[in-house]
């Protein structure tokens, strides 16, 4: 990464009469279209030739961070190596230029990929199918939530209009429990960090739709009571979901499915590979057991005789075709890249890469739960907390080191937490290496803490005024001029 | 266990596992029950080399037909320059996490922020978000906004010239929110204005979504639809092609609360129909109300003009279900195309091509029609997307193009829609109209 800031605006590089495309000359009569229709303002947007457009973007993307440039231990996030089989595969012209439109007989490749992909999740989830229309795990839990209303509603049992979520899940789940129409009640953690059984015992009734967890937790704790759980909702007449952003430690080990989950989606972007793209595009499949297969969203792809064909008669659509298809063809690359064998490899590596973190820094950092963890765990800041140096403190410092910064404040459980995933793609090497930035910040804190509180030092900018940005928005270059 | 994705020796794998005081990779799982665990070989193939898994896609590939293609019906073949690709490739785009740590995502930062200002500009509307999922969930997060902005209803109205897959997703969406979701008839294959009246004036509503062009590629006139909707209170939702808006009336010029719609037409790949980009632009008095990512100015610790990720107490992260949206990751990379795209094609280049698409589709109306056994389905104004009734088996018709190669349009209602880009020449044209009239 460059850490001198780049910083123009593409509108800045704007020089009017120039341009960066080229189209052949229009050999039609010109077409006469009522003036009430046609727009009268034109839109400001820059003149660039191609040249300072490549520079720019370029330029751009030299003050971004990402996997390629170094570990990125973003707890929950699964910030796995996307391998560059996948983006090959991925700009083949017969997957890019099908229009989703085509007649199933002259899109047989695509659909029997996509139909590949299904069964493979199912497989490696214990589920018995899946839809690949969800565009991103939020929209995948979404999804399973409609699922699972109208599966409740297709039997006349119109009173369950609850979500139970642990006080440790995700912000999306909670979210997409709204979105749904449904009402979340929140159910606590024990001290060791798992789901209360005991606690979530009263809340279950026959006004639940469902129950909503991670497994691993965000914690990075293996919900171990989950038989239990699971056959107390499903004895409520509730159904149970399982929310994927943290299934990449299971792989291998243990399935969803045979766990008691009747739902869930998995998050193609981080345990299968897709790269995260800044922000998406992602993808987010939901699988579904037997009973529940007839409430997979439409348009659904099927096996019949004749070939691959579309079920189009679902209630619920979530997108108008069949979802992120070129993020798909990405994970079912790097599924069939690594093969049965090195799946099962992926959980266990990625549960080794990070119980050794923790176990080569929980003497300077405050480890709030001891014992396993998956594939990721969570440290409530430093150990000693007279220095004044805070967990953001610390992620900022680890910027000017070269390592993209853990989640932070989250799961909201312990007020200083720093939640670190390593992956399975990180070498021993890279670990040692980042034990020893991190064992030498607990020392800056010490000895210096001004430096650490004061971090960043060597990235593109300094630590940034987000309460400005809140309560001055500028969100616009028309606005940023007006303001200027 | 070594493998190109796995860098770990046997040797680094003892010494990691005594660190932490368990003797093999499965007792790391001690805390699993052991009815739990998975106790047999996936049911899936082998690892695959590079060469086996090219020549596994290329297997598929080969099964699927690139076609010339006259389908539209809101996903075009537009023109993307050769160098979007190039730049999106790069892994600092590719390969890195949603902005959240300003300091080292100032690339991303910006180009959301150049996204969302040419978003601003082609909708004509104040602000933009950083991206939606597709033109059909921008559409039904609209009106979740619209029933969440009423005090008194909380039912949206919803034009039945809507392209059909749009109206389903968002019907789905009201359903599970307990929106009442009333579709506004078509007449001439326009929004009935009359009826729209009617319909306003029975109950309280809280918004009204059309879309332009409309599902039979129509140009529909909004005259009066604004302030029918702000006389009652109520949202106006415009759902529109974006690349289109470089010749048309503006979301903004309508009087428009909120423009929502697909960006695939500028710059990226049909990709049988994802990952595209959805898009949302609002007035900045509905700004905080807006779902997704919004990216915004601020300065750093030196006072340095610097971009972040702003007015986040909307989101799912920090409200849960308070929240506007449970969006969470957007588009971002589809965001890039867009952003690239329009940088290069600027306002001229835009222009240029919505015209060429444009008069290539009525030159090839007009041949078409000549032949009586194609009438046009309306008579009503068009940009690139028109409908014919074809007096004859249109399944056949359409079959016997693909077998010429040509993807000769989609069935809409009973019509045949053809679609013409820039990408489609002169000569692609006089043939599909001799295929069509030698049937």
């Amino acid at each position: 990464m460059n850490s001198k800031l780049y910083g123009n605006l593409i509108f800045e590089l704007s020089h009017p009469g120039s341009k960066g495309y080229s189209l052949p000359s229009n050999p039609y009569e010109p077409t006469e279209l009522p003036k009430a229709l046609l727009r009268e303002q034109k839109p400001e947007l820059p003149a660039c030739d191609e040249l300072t457009v490549a520079r720019h973007y370029t330029n751009h993307s030299g003050n971004n961070f990402s996997v390629d440039n170094g570990f990125y231990p973003l707890g929950s996030c699964t910030m796995k190596y996307n391998p560059a089989i996948n983006e090959e595969m991925a700009a083949l012209q017969a997957f890019t230029r099908l229009h989703p439109r085509q007649p199933q007989n002259t899109c047989q490749g695509a659909l029997e990929l996509c139909h590949t992909l299904q069964q493979s999740l199912a497989e490696l989830t214990g589920m018995a199918d899946f839809t690949l229309n969800p565009f991103a795990g939020a929209h995948g839990e979404l999804t399973g939530l409609m699922i699972i209303r109208n599966y409740h509603q297709s039997r006349g049992d119109t009173k369950r209009t609850k979500v139970i979520v642990p006080d440790s899940a995700h912000g999306t789940n909670p979210a997409s429990a709204a979105v749904c129409g449904l009402e979340v009640v929140e159910v606590q953690s024990t001290p060791e960090g798992l789901v209360d059984v005991e606690a979530l015992k009263p809340l279950l009734g026959d006004d639940v739709a469902a129950m909503m967890m991670t497994n691993p937790n965000t914690l990075g704790l293996f919900e171990k009571d989950i038989p239990e759980i699971a056959q107390s909702v499903h004895a409520c007449g509730g159904l149970l979901y399982y929310d994927g952003a943290n299934l990449n430690p299971l792989l291998g080990v243990c399935r969803p499915g045979d766990m008691g989950f009747d739902v869930m989606h998995v998050n193609l972007h981080k345990t299968f590979s897709t790269p995260h793209g800044g922000g998406g595009p992602g993808s987010g499949p939901v699988g579904v057991k037997d009973f529940l297969v007839p409430f997979l969203p439409s348009p659904h792809i099927v096996k019949t005789e004749a070939g691959f064909g579309i079920a189009d008669d679902s209630f619920i659509h979530v997108g108008q075709h069949l979802g992120n298809f070129l993020t798909n063809v990405r994970a079912l690359t790097y599924i069939l890249t690594l093969g049965r064998e090195h799946l099962r490899t992926v959980g266990p590596l990625a549960t080794l890469n990070a119980n050794y973190i923790k176990e080569m820094l929980k003497d300077v950092y405050e480890l709030p739960i001891e014992g396993l963890c998956k594939h990721e765990f969570v440290f409530n800041g430093l150990k000693d907390k007279s220095t004044g140096v805070t967990t953001m403190h610390v992620a900022k410092r680890l910027l000017d080191y070269g390592y993209h910064a853990p989640t932070i404040y989250f799961p909201l459980l312990f007020p200083e937490a720093m939640m670190i995933e390593p992956t399975e793609n990180e070498s021993k090497q890279t670990l040692d290496n980042f034990i020893a930035v991190m064992r030498q910040i607990a020392q800056e804190a010490k000895d210096t803490p001004e430096t650490v509180q004061s971090a960043p030092h060597n990235t593109p900018i300094r630590r940034v005024d987000d309460v400005l940005a809140a309560t001055h928005p500028i969100l616009t270059y028309k606005q940023l001029l007006h303001d200027n | 266990m070594t493998y190109k994705f796995f860098p770990h020796t046997d040797a680094d794998v003892q010494a990691m596992l005594q660190r932490i005081g368990v003797e093999s990779l499965s007792d790391l799982y001690a805390d699993v029950p052991e009815d739990l665990k998975l106790k047999r070989d996936f049911a899936l193939p082998g690892a695959k080399s590079e060469i086996e898994v090219r020549r596994f896609f290329e297997q598929l590939a080969q099964k699927n037909q690139v076609l010339t293609c006259f389908a539209g019906a809101g996903t075009y073949d537009h023109y993307a320059p050769a160098i979007i690709p190039t730049l999106i490739g790069r892994s600092e785009f590719l390969t890195s996490y949603t902005p959240y740590q300003a300091e080292v995502s100032q690339g991303t930062l910006h180009y959301i922020f150049e996204f969302q200002s040419m978003m601003a500009e082609l909708t004509g509307m104040d602000v933009s978000n950083a991206s939606m999922y597709d033109g059909s969930t921008a559409t039904a997060e609209a009106m979740l906004m619209a029933a969440n902005n009423s005090k008194k209803s909380n039912r949206v109205l919803i034009s039945a010239t809507t392209d059909e897959k749009i109206i389903r997703v968002v019907q789905t969406y009201a359903h599970f929110q307990g929106v009442q979701l009333d579709i506004v008839p078509a007449k001439d294959g326009v929004t009935d204005h009359e009826r729209l009246q009617e319909m306003i004036a029975e109950a309280p509503t809280a918004g009204l979504i059309v879309q332009q062009p409309n599902r039979y590629g129509i140009i529909e006139d909004f005259t009066g639809m604004a302030s029918l909707c702000h006389d009652n209170k109520a949202l106006f939702i415009i759902n529109s092609v974006a690349a289109d808006l470089a010749l048309l009336k503006t979301p903004g010029e309508w009087g428009a609360d909120v423009a929502v719609g697909d960006g695939q037409t500028l710059g990226i790949p049909m990709s049988y129909g994802g990952p595209g980009v959805g898009y949302m632009c609002v007035t900045e008095k509905l700004m905080r109300k807006m779902p997704g990512r919004i990216v915004g100015q601020t300065v750093d610790a030196e006072g340095r003009r610097a971009f972040v990720l702003t007015l986040q107490a909307r989101e799912q992260h920090i409200r849960r279900q308070k929240a506007t949206s449970n969006i969470c990751s957007n588009q971002s990379l589809m965001a890039l195309y867009v952003t690239i795209y329009m940088a290069l094609m600027g306002n001229q280049g835009l222009k240029e091509a919505a015209q060429l698409s444009c008069d290539g589709a009525h030159y090839l109306y007009n041949r078409l029609i000549a032949d009586k056994r194609f009438t046009p389905s309306f008579q009503q104004p068009f940009l690139n997307e028109f409908c014919v009734d074809y007096d004859g088996n249109l399944d056949a018709l359409l079959q016997r193009l693909a077998d010429h190669g040509i993807l000769g349009g989609v069935e809409v209602d009973g019509h045949l829609m053809i679609a013409v880009t820039e990408q489609r020449t002169k000569e692609e044209i006089d043939l599909l109209i001799s295929l069509c009239h030698e049937q």
